[in-house]
């Protein structure tokens, strides 16, 4: 392997996605006549035959409540469980196993942290950092404290090219600036953000930094600790597990701090009418029974990933992004959206003369699925001056051929559109 | 659901692509005394509706839009505009409640006052139905037209078409 850019090379001849796909089911069918053609891994990746075996396996034999009976049956589930977190844990090299919640969603993780840590520490006036680029995930939640609380939310200008430049962030901090809240990897357009030199700079200045991981986490090795973030959050399903789990990890000492998000049973110490006391971090934020079965598929999800390495994994999907990007240019009247020197192996793109609706659909029609619309992210949309994109997202079980599949594609949206 | 080459050929088929290429009516008529802009969330589409509606609300006198969709939400504006001048805001209404059965159900029967070229245009239109999450892209413009018909005080100025899928 030789190093290119960000990433290690690893090229299609040495990376056998092939043997890979094979275990994805899902993968393996006709959509409209044609072999489906699956480019949208970046809103939901598919789930490899060892996920789904997991499930059944959680759910045939060691399927109870967890954290409850006394019974063996409760302890093997809990047992499962709490392995789970342990596997979350060494993935993003967290210091300690109590520092991941599972929530519902990172979607949920964000909103957690802006309930709790939002609202006991963020008073009027003080300051919120997010770029233009932010899933609306990612803004929304901070927008609800502007009104609550009257906290300010700065967007931070992007590149015209999708780039966001960690001087241009670290410019914006103002002595009110209390939180960074930044996505890892840009959902719409694949940017990766020069999120190390932005939290060196916020350390500095004690300010707490906030990484919304979605897209990084199936693309980038993540190590949380050599990070220096507090909070890092991402979702099971775009890493091939099931859907209804996420994570939010934070700093223990800081999550401890932190008041409860939902209340209920299961985070509770002792509940008495006169009074309640909780439960230390992660059962505090844990209310309620969680999805026991999806925790363990994805614990499976994570195995399986590690198994082939992210490392791998991360410069066998950028060779295949440098495939599909140089074939895409080929294509006049076809225009990238984002074109940052850092990518993931994501691609928005616009056409003349076609919009991303029908652009989909049609696509759609000889088995190529690809993603039209907004991304959850309407203000980059208005800063880039689209209405809304087309965006190819690449993982691991694609293959040039996909690529090729969808370059034919496009050139029958063009002969509709010509 | 499955999508055939054929249906996508109907769907795309030339009049929706002329129509989407050259929209009819794409301007905003200085003497229009109503509007509503229809928005759809699921990707950004934005389109304005203006009427001019004649005395005691009864006829239309003109209709056009503006704004930016795809080429079936745009064809679908375009033909609107072509099908409602010169018709009365019940006939209106009434074509809607045609054109969106059409869309989202196998059982639609239309009003006697459109003529062979509107049926067609409608018909055209309708090849969305095997297509259940672009309904919302052929009734944008009609729900805008819709709103805008309302009574001043009991009109809605944005308005979207979510909801309409095939049954």
């Amino acid at each position: 392997m030789t190093e290119c850019g960000l990433f290690a090379c690893v090229t299609p001849k040495q990376f056998d996605a092939v043997k890979y796909r094979a275990d994805f089911p899902a993968l393996h069918q006709e959509i409209n006549g044609a072999p489906l053609v699956f480019l949208d891994s970046a809103a939901s990746a598919q789930k490899p035959k060892q996920v789904l075996e997991a499930l059944t396996r959680l759910y045939a034999n060691n399927y109870a409540n967890v954290h409850r009976g006394v019974y063996t049956l409760s302890q093997k589930a809990t047992d499962a469980f709490e392995r789970a977190r342990e596997t979350v844990r060494r993935f993003i090299h967290a210091k300690s196993s109590d520092e991941i919640i599972f929530t519902r969603g990172a979607t949920e993780s964000i909103n957690l942290v802006a309930h709790s840590w939002g609202r006991a520490f963020l008073k009027r006036g003080d300051e919120v950092l997010i770029t233009e680029l932010e899933h609306h995930a990612n803004i929304v939640p901070w927008q609800m404290l502007e009104k609550e609380i009257g906290i300010v939310l700065k967007p931070v200008r992007i590149e015209d090219n999708g780039d966001v430049l960690a001087q241009n962030v670290i410019a914006a901090i103002t002595p009110n600036t209390k939180l960074i809240s930044i996505a890892h990897v840009s959902n719409a357009l694949g940017t990766i953000l020069p999120v190390e030199e932005i939290i060196a700079a916020a350390k500095a200045k004690n300010i707490t930094v906030l990484l919304d991981g979605c897209q990084a986490i199936s693309h980038i090795a993540v190590d949380v600790q050599a990070l220096g973030c507090d909070f890092y959050v991402f979702s099971s399903h775009k890493l091939y597990g099931p859907t209804g789990v996420g994570v939010l990890w934070g700093k223990k000492e800081l999550l401890n701090k932190m008041p409860p998000y939902q209340t209920g049973g299961d985070m509770i110490e002792v509940v008495s009418f006169k009074g309640t006391t909780f439960k230390q971090t992660p059962h505090r934020f844990e209310a309620g029974t969680p999805a026991i079965a999806e925790v363990v598929g994805f614990a499976s999800a994570i195995e399986y990933v590690s198994t082939i390495g992210l490392d791998r994994i991360a410069g066998y999907e950028h060779e295949l992004l440098e495939y599909a990007t140089a074939e895409l240019s080929k294509i006049k009247g076809l225009r990238i959206i984002g074109t940052a020197p850092n990518k993931a192996s994501i691609i928005s793109f616009v056409m003349d003369h076609a919009h991303p609706h029908d652009i989909g659909t049609i696509l759609d029609g000889y088995g190529i699925a690809v993603r039209a619309g907004h991304h959850c992210a309407q203000p980059l949309m208005e800063r880039l001056g689209v209405v809304a994109t087309t965006r190819a997202s690449f993982a691991f079980y694609n293959t040039c051929d996909d690529v090729d599949a969808l370059v034919a594609g496009i050139k029958k949206v063009q002969e509709i559109f010509k | 659901m499955s999508t055939s080459a054929a249906e996508l050929r109907d769907l795309y088929q030339e009049l929706i692509l002329d129509h989407g290429r050259t929209p009819r009516n794409k301007r905003k008529p200085p003497e229009a005394n109503r509007e509503a802009l229809g928005h759809n969330p699921m990707c950004g589409d934005r389109m304005t509706i203006y009427l001019t509606l004649g005395e005691h609300d009864a006829l239309i006198e003109d209709v056009a839009f503006e704004g930016q969709g795809c080429a079936i939400s745009t064809a679908s504006a375009s033909m609107m505009t072509e099908i409602l001048k010169g018709k009365t805001a019940a006939q209106a209404q009434e074509i809607f409640d045609y054109f969106h059965t059409l869309c989202t159900t196998d059982h639609a029967s239309p009003p006697n006052h459109l003529n062979e070229d509107d049926l067609d245009r409608l018909d055209a239109l309708s090849g969305v139905r095997q297509f259940p999450i672009r309904v919302k892209c052929a009734t944008l413009a009609w729900h805008a037209m819709q709103a805008a018909l309302c009574p001043a005080g009991m009109r809605q100025n944005q308005v979207n078409s979510e909801g309409d899928e095939k049954q």
